[in-house]
């Protein structure tokens, strides 16, 4: 235990194995002294936990139809109570975690790459290739995101793919202005110019020193976004335009209670319970995260 | 020194860099949706003839409706339609889109405005309070209810307080803008209705409208008071951080007028901005609030016309929000340009 502590802290690293290890241990170190930051991890590993293993957890089939037990509420038997078609609430928002992590999970891996190529080239090239793409990003920025994702479902159609397609065009420009802002910072570093001089392409360099230097202000960035994503996408199945029945879409879950919210409160009530915690999870790591690895931002907010 | 001369100046620059930019913008808005206009799945010809159409009548409608020229030129014509205050026409309103915008439209602004009156009146004595207690469970609470902005969604919110407030405690009246029966009894003049019903001296409509509106704005002003609060938190420790304020505080100056004339002052310019954001925000969140208190504003005649697949509604609607968005956050961009001190 000791050796292998005092090999992750070794202030001389031998190989970049034991460097970047290294790195993460005393990031996860001092993640963990911020209490809110724990409790966001906390919530999202059990997020994992939840989608990963969901069929040991629900008692239930997702999808199965009791008609006799039609809008019961809470008990023991069904602890968030059963909805219009005798199914079970607990079961689905179990089931529903699978949806949330497949949205979070795409929306980050096609926004934020294709935010930071488009900041990393404005900010690499700069000139009128930088001004052509910011011009594109701030355009974009400047534009209400749900209603630009509520008008691309419209064209595309509803489902869940075209919400996810939607909320990821709309949310890469903010990415891209962080990239192009890191970039700017060190443009004109020696290590740079020294790649350059060793013959290595423009390519190269972008994908090889540029992008991994702005990963880090991406990944508190995307942490903190994720809140948002997750209820514009809700909002996307509460309007009917994100998944569609009979999938448990939290969002669309909330939406069928919408019927029944004055009598039999817990079928719109439960899914939301577990957006917001979701939802506060991602908010509580981004803030601790960003307070580790961007501190000029740290004590602002 | 910076003159009288030197400041006009600077301040006409502002405006007219303002101008330009807004003009690009709205211009990249159009293409935004003059492009989802076109990749729809729904050919716009066939929906105006009718599917049992002659080939003939098919190219004449299509020629008629200038979809035969290339699509640059299109745009132009596009361009050219929107700025003369033509959207097309709604398939299931059958009226003009932009006629339906400007009958829904105060509806929202009225729900937007006592919204973010809401949120500024709570959210900046809450994020003041925070910072001057930075640290303590009142920080801490501060906190975690401004998050709780960023993590609920605005329909289940919706919700819930129908339920508890109109259902359970019977605090507020329902969903709509007033009751049934005094509905259509004020002349609409300027299109709200407490204005409208003020006007009129007709103070029984006037309650029973403010009775529908203060669950719906109110939920919206939780929304921006989330967002100010924490906002202005992070201005206030900021200014609390700085020398100044520990002299004053050396000097003897009572704690109150500390936060209050020292640090405060200084913030208030970058908190217009931050308040015309969130009320750029009001006006987009609104779209879920309406549809959950069946609100007759633009909110609701969005997605009424993305159910009923109304493309012209849908982008007219797109359009007008988004033009609404750019120009009240580029406005406030120029009036903290021309408040703040350090650019003078």
């Amino acid at each position: 235990m000791g050796t292998a502590k005092s090999w992750l802290l070794d202030d001389s690293p031998a190989s970049r194995l034991q460097a970047s290890l290294g790195r993460s241990y005393r990031m996860a170190r001092m993640l963990m002294r911020n209490p809110l930051a724990v409790v966001g991890a906390l919530i999202l590993l059990t997020l994992l936990v939840t989608a990963a293993f969901a069929p040991w957890i629900a008692p239930y089939s997702p999808l199965g139809q009791d008609l006799g037990a039609r809008l019961l509420p809470p008990s023991a038997a069904h602890w968030m109570g059963t909805d219009e078609l005798g199914r079970d609430i607990f079961s689905r928002v179990v089931y529903g975690a699978r949806i949330t992590l497949m949205i979070v999970v795409l929306v980050a891996v096609i926004a934020a790459p294709l935010g930071l190529l488009i900041g990393a080239i404005a900010g690499y090239f700069g000139g009128w290739v930088d001004r052509l793409l910011m011009g594109l990003t701030d355009v974009f920025l400047s534009m209400p995101k749900l209603i630009l994702a509520l008008a691309f479902v419209a064209a595309l159609g509803p489902g869940i793919e075209n919400a996810i397609i939607a909320i990821a065009i709309t949310s890469w420009p903010a990415y891209a202005r962080i990239a192009r802002a890191e970039t700017l910072t060190f443009r004109n570093a020696e290590f740079i110019a020294a790649t350059r001089l060793l013959g290595a392409s423009h390519g190269r360099i972008i994908v090889r020193h540029v992008l991994p230097l702005c990963t880090s202000s991406m990944i508190v960035r995307v942490t903190l976004d994720m809140a948002g994503i997750i209820l514009t996408a809700a909002g996307l199945g509460f309007l009917g335009l994100g998944a569609q029945p009979p999938l448990p879409e939290w969002g669309a879950m909330i939406s069928r209670g919408r019927t029944f919210i004055l009598d039999q409160w817990w079928v719109a009530t439960m899914p939301g319970f577990a957006i917001i915690i979701v939802s506060l999870g991602f908010c509580f790591l981004g803030d601790g995260l960003r307070d580790v690895l961007d501190p000029k931002q740290g004590g602002k907010s | 020194m910076a003159t009288g001369t030197t400041r006009i100046w600077r301040g006409a620059g502002a405006i007219g860099g303002f101008v330009v930019i807004t003009l690009l913008t709205f211009i990249g808005l159009m293409a935004i949706t003059f492009f989802i206009g076109r990749v729809i799945p729904i050919d716009p010809v066939l929906a105006v003839v009718g599917d049992r159409a002659t080939q003939e009548q098919y190219d004449a409608a299509r020629a008629a409706m200038g979809l035969d020229q290339s699509l640059p030129v299109q745009f132009l014509h596009y361009i050219g339609d929107v700025f003369r205050g033509d959207l097309g026409r709604s398939v299931s309103t059958n009226r003009p889109v932009a006629e339906d915008l400007a009958v829904v439209f105060p509806a929202t602004l009225e729900m937007a405005t006592l919204g973010i009156i809401i949120g500024v009146a709570i959210g900046v004595p809450l994020g003041v309070w925070a910072a001057a207690r930075q640290g303590t469970w009142i920080d801490q609470v501060i906190r975690v209810v401004a998050l709780l902005g960023y993590s609920v969604p605005a329909f289940w919110l919706g919700l819930v307080g129908l339920a508890v407030f109109y259902a359970g405690l019977g605090w507020v009246a329902g969903p709509g803008r007033v009751d049934i029966f005094y509905e259509g009894l004020v002349e609409p003049r300027t299109g709200l209705m407490l204005v409208d019903a003020a006007l009129a001296g007709d103070w029984e409509v006037f309650f029973n409208a403010l009775d529908h509106l203060l669950l719906p704005a109110a939920i919206l002003g939780f929304f921006s008071l989330a967002y100010i609060a924490r906002m202005t938190r992070s201005f206030m420790l900021d200014q609390l951080g700085q020398e100044y304020v520990t002299t004053a505080r050396v000097k003897g100056v009572p704690e109150w007028r500390v936060i209050w004339t020292h640090a405060f002052r200084p913030i208030r310019v970058p908190l217009i901005t931050v308040i015309g954001l969130s009320y750029a925000a009001l006006l987009e969140g609104s779209v879920m609030i309406e549809t959950v208190f069946s609100w007759p504003g633009i909110g609701n005649y969005l997605t009424v016309a993305l159910l009923n697949a109304d493309m012209n509604a849908v982008l007219g609607a797109t359009l007008v929000i988004g033009a609404v968005f750019i120009l009240i956050n580029r406005f406030s961009d120029v009036l903290y340009r021309i408040l703040d001190p350090r650019s003078r």
